[in-house]
């Protein structure tokens, strides 16, 4: 409860930011995952460099698609009448982070940047083929969310690059869900599942899944999404997903000791279909 | 007595200034020149310490002073206080610091003393410690067996008390006659006591007076200034302590832990305030856990579902050093409660108490009372499986009849009083129990699995009479003492002994005062925790202040009202025989009009302008009071769950409390320490529990993986009441801080195995997580899934 010394400073704009960022240190934005981790001595940066005032970051427009700055609250989101009618699944997510206090103040660029395997929006943000837009000292890039998130705690991130916004598409013509089995201890995420369908009237021309929690990252489910696609989703295409997945997520599971990896992968595909039934809901 | 405020559901006095942040809490006291103390801890759980380099250290900004297991001289190694007798019990030496060699992760190696908390941590940091790691062992069982690597040189083969003071010979005759027979081996994982208050302690030293003060988060600051006077060698009389507000203990601020003997050492050592505050890791590392016990149970049964016998052999985790209580836990207040409230003729215990490499162990709510009904009601309903008989008709068929004065039983106790039949059929009728039945058949053609436990129980507490607690090997009385103090403006203080922490007391007794002498509870202020302000005491646990201290209290103002009415008697010209007394005021017979009120008489006791002959100024009483016999309190707890076999998840759908805990006090506190009681011990079923990996490190250091129960847990629970006073004590109140902790553990894991049953689950070792809840129905589907 007591971090090493750090140098603080609060940037007033994206690139006093990034000018700070030159001399090392980490951004400071909501601080609900940094902080703490500072405070058992698991990381100790030399300075801060607090992003949580900075205007540009701030706010959600809708405009054909969704924008969030990076520095939106998951509250904000969760709330956010835009995003629950353009992405619902993704202000099911944010409103299922931690608790009323965390999500006051955690930020969903934090939160991605922080890239914690069991972490909820990442899951959503994979399914629903976000972009995250990106700012360093060499300029601006984006990058899709599948190739956002690396690894266990790895983004693509280079030293000194700051989130800005994530982009996301309108999705307010799909059934969209997130569905969350809770560790009872941290409440993160032992296995989340994130769906997006297109329906066709009863047949479901395309699905998106993505499975979060049970694997080092938010992880694209192909193998599930081509079990599902072309289907009415009866009994039998749900029961093939259900399976499918699992064999999406082999290569990326982790586990502890509580909620090991074998049941994880289990529970993935019973979650998979509790999202459907609540997309579909 | 025309109006009574016993037995009304008052607001707790206490809670304004706990809600609102305005609780003075240990840590909240600012001294000046007050030096902030850290420890280095071991990061090994079993290892000889070669080498420590404190150079590095002692050279950083703000510090003062770096010392290690050698340095401190003149403090004597923590005692243990409970020693159980005709056991061979072994006290292996603990000092302050460990010397040569640290038994557990956590266990100190050196202090650092700093300026600031920042400082400290730093220079703790970087004291250099060269360990040589050595094989480390976590489970008793396996602590106890022949080649388990060796704790204390002087604790032979890690076994520090072996306890067994029931006939074995009568035991195993019972058993080889009975019909029936089941075993289970039940494992009582270890627990973490989480008290919102991480444990804090300061201490000031004056030279020039030898007087030593220690604030400290303690259930029982008279033990500890015994304790710390001990250790530093100076007078009890020189040493004061004082708990403040003490955000909860559960039992975990019972012990004296080596920290409250570093802070008194180095202030002394040092001349100036010395102040330590553990971080919620360092409660997780180092203060006391709970439980840990592997059993190994039998209980013997006719096929008619008679209970014959039970016997168990229990290896019971004490951790790296024995702490101030831990002997007496699994032995006295464990092995004495195996008949329950059932007539049991047979019982058998061996309990061994076992040297680990785990956190030291001690008294956690409920204390070896809740191992006991576990057992005993696991037991029984395995029984009822192996006969075909209902688990409920089981308990109905062997449940103790009524008695209101007195009932021996095999394990040796005396229970006061009982009705468990109307406390159990009223629980049963609560719940619905032979409609549940019904349902959860119909239920079970749809897939569904729904389960009930049912647990009848009764317990020891209000410790207890100090003559037993000398012959049970405890180190100190269990009596406690009172005194009712009345100012001369008729306003109350009432010193107490014992030192609340939560619990309501400062409302609970109040009432029995404002009940016996008429005074308004506003007017009565109950005074704690300060060993100089406060008469002696033995402290707030074993469920014991309210029948203890309240006993105090009672007759201390039952003798004040006596000394009142002579007095307004003398004051009326009347005759003590022709005075009347209602709320608070005495009148004479036939005069209505001439009253005089208590406080009237007060004011005149303390003016002694005109005193009857021989009475002594003043308006004060005190009590000592020494039980004759624990309070027995009982009920049924009844739990309804459903087990989703998809996931393993349990949904605990109905709880339902039936308790009996003599009149009570206030109905809406009793309530509070039930439902208190009740969410920890599910937790003990459902969530909580210490893992360590197999080199003795924590898994489980933080509320991340360490799974304390959440609001939404829970159902509402569905309290119901029978009354039974004890006959022994002078209002009849028994104890209720535990009965929650012992009665719902068992109650929800029973009913998660009727649940699923139908799918052959037999045992799943607690607690119940959905992980282990699925792989029990894939093993019993025939493996793998």
């Amino acid at each position: 409860m007591w971090p090493n010394k750090f140098d603080y400073v609060r940037a007033g704009s994206v690139d006093e930011a990034l000018a700070s960022a030159a001399g090392g240190g980490k951004f400071l934005a909501g601080g609900h995952s940094l902080l703490p981790a500072m405070k058992l001595r698991l990381d100790s940066p030399e300075q801060l460099i607090d992003i949580g005032r900075i205007p540009e970051l701030q706010g959600i427009s809708a405009n054909g698609g969704l924008t969030i700055g990076a520095g939106t609250t998951h509250d904000a989101i969760a709330s956010s009448a835009d995003v629950q009618a353009m992405c619902s699944a993704l202000a099911s997510a944010c409103g299922q982070v931690g608790d009323q206090g965390v999500r006051n103040f955690g930020t969903l660029g934090g939160n991605i940047a922080h890239a914690d395997p069991a972490s909820d929006p990442p899951t959503v943000l994979v399914a629903c083929g976000a972009t995250i837009n990106i700012q360093g000292a060499d300029g601006k890039r984006s990058v899709g969310a599948e190739d956002f998130f690396i690894d266990l705690f790895e983004t693509a991130l280079d030293d000194g690059e700051l989130i800005t916004s994530v982009s996301l598409p309108n999705c307010s013509d799909c059934q969209c869900a997130y569905v969350k089995f809770p560790h009872p201890a941290s409440r993160y995420a032992i296995v989340g599942v994130a769906v997006c369908l297109k329906m066709d009237g009863d047949t479901c021309a395309q699905a998106d899944v993505a499975v979060g929690g049970a694997t080092v990252k938010a992880v694209k489910c192909a193998d599930a999404e081509a079990a599902l696609a072309g289907t009415t989703l009866d009994e039998a295409a749900l029961n093939a997903a259900a399976e499918a997945v699992k064999a999406d997520i082999a290569e990326d599971l982790i586990g502890d000791i509580a909620y090991p990896e074998s049941y994880r992968q289990q529970m993935a595909g019973v979650f998979l279909k509790r999202a459907i039934a609540a997309a579909q809901g | 007595m025309s109006t009574r405020i016993f037995g009304s559901g008052i607001k707790r006095r206490e809670d304004p200034r706990l809600i609102t942040g305005e609780a003075r809490y240990t840590d909240d006291i600012k001294l000046p020149g007050v030096l902030h103390m850290a420890v280095v801890r071991s990061p090994y759980a079993h290892a000889n310490i070669v080498s420590i380099d404190s150079s590095a250290a002692e050279a950083m900004d703000g510090v003062v002073a770096v010392y290690t297991g050698d340095d401190l001289e003149g403090l004597a190694g923590l005692p243990t206080a409970w020693l159980i007798p005709d056991s061979d019990l072994k006290t292996p030496e603990h000092p302050a610091l460990a010397k040569g060699k640290a038994r557990y992760v956590g266990d100190g190696v050196a202090i650092v003393l700093a300026g600031d908390r920042y400082q400290a941590q730093d220079a703790a940091d970087a004291v250099v410690v060269e360990y040589e790691e050595l094989p480390a062992v976590i489970d008793p069982e396996e602590a106890a067996q022949e080649g388990a690597p060796l704790i204390h040189d002087d604790v032979e083969g890690n076994i520090a008390f072996k306890w067994a003071p029931f006939d074995k010979e009568a035991s195993d005759a019972v058993f080889e006659a009975a019909d029936v027979v089941v075993s289970e081996r039940i494992l009582q994982q270890r627990l973490l006591p989480t008290a919102m208050e991480p444990r804090s302690a300061m201490a000031q030293y004056n030279p020039a007076t030898a007087e030593l003060t220690l604030w400290c988060t303690s259930q029982n600051p008279h033990i500890h200034r015994f304790i710390i006077s001990a250790v530093t060698g100076l007078n009890e009389n020189k040493v004061r302590v004082i708990a403040p507000e003490v955000g909860g203990g559960f039992g975990s601020k019972i012990p004296c832990y080596p920290d409250e003997a570093l802070v008194s050492w180095a202030a002394m050592q040092l001349g100036v305030p010395v102040k330590w505050t553990e971080t919620r890791s360092e409660n997780y590392l180092i203060t006391i856990h709970g439980r840990d016990h592997v059993q190994h149970v039998d209980m013997a049964a006719s096929s008619d579902g008679k209970i014959l016998g039970v016997r168990a052999t229990v290896y019971a985790g004490m951790g790296g050093y024995l702490s101030t209580a831990a002997p007496g836990i699994p032995t006295i207040l464990h092995g004495l409660l195996y008949v329950g409230p059932y007539t049991i003729d047979s019982v058998y215990c061996e309990s061994i108490g076992v040297m680990t490499n785990g956190t030291p162990t001690d008294a956690y709510r409920g204390a070896g009372r809740p191992e006991a009904t576990f057992l005993l009601e696991r037991m029984i309903d395995n029984v009822a499986k192996k006969i075909g008989m209902d688990p409920a008709e089981v308990r109905r068929k062997n449940l103790i009849p009524a008695f209101e004065d007195g009932y021996d039983v095999a394990a040796g106790l005396t229970y006061d009083s009982g009705d468990y039949p109307v406390a159990f059929e009223k629980a049963l009728g609560m719940a619905g129990y032979g409609e549940f039945r019904r349902q959860q058949k119909s239920a079970a053609a749809q897939g569904r699995y729904l389960g009930i436990g049912v647990t009848a129980y009764t317990e020891m507490c209000g410790l207890g009479p100090s003559q037993v607690a000398g012959a049970v090997g405890f180190q100190g009385g269990l009596w406690e003492s009172a005194t009712v103090r009345v100012t001369p403006t008729g306003k109350v203080q009432a010193l107490i002994g014992a030192s609340p922490h939560g619990q309501g007391s400062e409302t609970t007794l109040a009432q029995i005062i404002a009940d016996e002498l008429g005074f308004a509870v506003d007017d009565i202020e109950v005074i704690h925790g300060d060993t100089t302000e406060t008469p002696m005491g033995w402290g707030t646990y074993g469920s014991r202040t309210t029948p203890v201290t309240g006993a105090a209290l009672a007759k201390a103002s039952q003798k004040l009202k006596e000394k009142a009415k002579t007095l307004a008697a003398h004051l009326m010209e009347a005759s003590e025989d022709d005075i009347e007394y209602a709320d608070g005021s005495f009148s004479v017979k036939g005069s209505p009009d001439q009253t005089q009120s208590i406080q009237d008489v007060a004011l005149m006791a303390h003016l002694a302008w005109n005193m009857p002959e021989g009475m002594d100024p003043g308006f004060e009483e005190s009590q000592f009071y020494d039980p004759p016999n624990f309070v027995f309190p009982f009920g049924t707890h009844i739990a309804i769950v459903e087990v989703d076999s998809e996931t393993g998840e349990i949904e605990l759908q109905r709880y339902i409390a039936v308790d009996d805990c003599g009149p009570q006090i206030n109905p809406e506190i009793v309530a509070g320490q039930i439902h208190g009681g009740v969410v920890q011990g599910i937790a003990q079923a459902l969530c909580e529990g210490v893992i360590y990996d197999e080199n003795g490190q924590l898994l489980t250091g933080t509320m991340m993986d360490y799974c304390m129960p959440k609001a939404d847990m829970f159902p509402n629970f569905e309290l119901g009441e029978t009354v039974t006073p004890s006959p022994h004590h002078p209002v009849g109140v028994k104890g209720v801080g535990e009965t929650g902790t012992i009665a719902s553990t068992p109650t929800v894991y029973n009913a998660v195995l009727d649940a699923l049953a139908p799918l052959g689950v037999e045992q799943i070792d607690m607690p119940l997580t959905s992980a282990k809840v699925w792989q029990a129905i894939q093993d019993a589907n025939g493996g793998g899934s």
